[in-house]
């Protein structure tokens, strides 16, 4: 089973400069995972300690997985995962 | 250096202003690759903080779309901060995603007097640089 995963340009260093990758995984950990195993580095840039980094917001088919079920949302074949770094700060 | 036109720089003054003392942030979109700030695009801070913004996780991901569609990038990424000066705090620093990006900072501290200034932010280094502002057109 086939998932898109549409990548950040800041994560673009992981996957050879590709917007898009193709990744498999009934669970968003899976998936991240199998991408590692393919794109090493981007799991950690995504993760911490296995939960999703605070200000790294994930996508699936247009939904923030925060609203999902998290790092445990689970996956079907076609469907659309997005990845995009927070835009964040401020003088705290 | 960041050349921006001046109209775009009163509206994110003026939007820092009506803002304030909350922190404003916004993007300024252009032509991918063109390093050219056009397209004017005032985001919300859920945060609602004076010491704090981020966009909304919706709201992010309806502007990544929309400029994808558009062939756009985000050329300039502002913010303000309301009591102090218009310099890249630790915070704005670690969560710098952008690396192409003018980072933008307005200061709103002083009421009849504004701070402009853009950054660079690239793997936690911060470089000031010269703002052209472009009067007329």
């Amino acid at each position: 089973m086939a998932v898109e995963v549409r990548i950040p340009t800041i994560l673009r260093q992981y996957t050879g400069g590709a917007k898009t990758v193709e990744g498999a995984g009934d669970t968003l950990a899976a998936l991240i995972d199998d991408l590692e195993s393919r794109h090493p580095g981007l799991r950690d840039r995504l993760t911490e300690n296995g939960s999703l980094r605070r200000f790294v917001n994930v996508y699936v088919n247009d939904e923030d997985v925060r609203f999902l079920g998290a790092e445990k949302t689970t996956l079907s074949d076609g469907d659309s995962v997005t990845v995009l770094p927070a835009v964040a700060g401020g003088a705290r | 250096m960041l050349s921006i036109r001046r109209e775009l720089v009163d509206a994110i003054v003026a939007h820092a202003r009506k803002d304030h003392p909350d922190e404003a942030c916004g993007v300024i979109a252009g032509p991918e690759g063109s390093d050219r700030p056009e397209r004017f695009i005032p985001m919300l801070n859920a945060a609602r903080s004076p010491t704090f913004y981020e966009f909304d996780s919706m709201d992010l991901l309806r502007l990544y779309k929309e400029m994808d569609e558009n062939d756009e990038e985000p050329v300039v990424v502002y913010h303000s901060h309301t009591a102090t000066e218009a310099y890249p705090s630790r915070t704005d620093v670690s969560l710098a995603n952008e690396p192409g990006a003018h980072y933008v900072l307005v200061s709103t501290r002083d009421e009849d007097a504004y701070e402009f200034r853009s950054f660079r932010i690239v793997d936690g280094e911060v470089t000031e640089e010269e703002v052209q502002v472009i009067d007329g057109e």
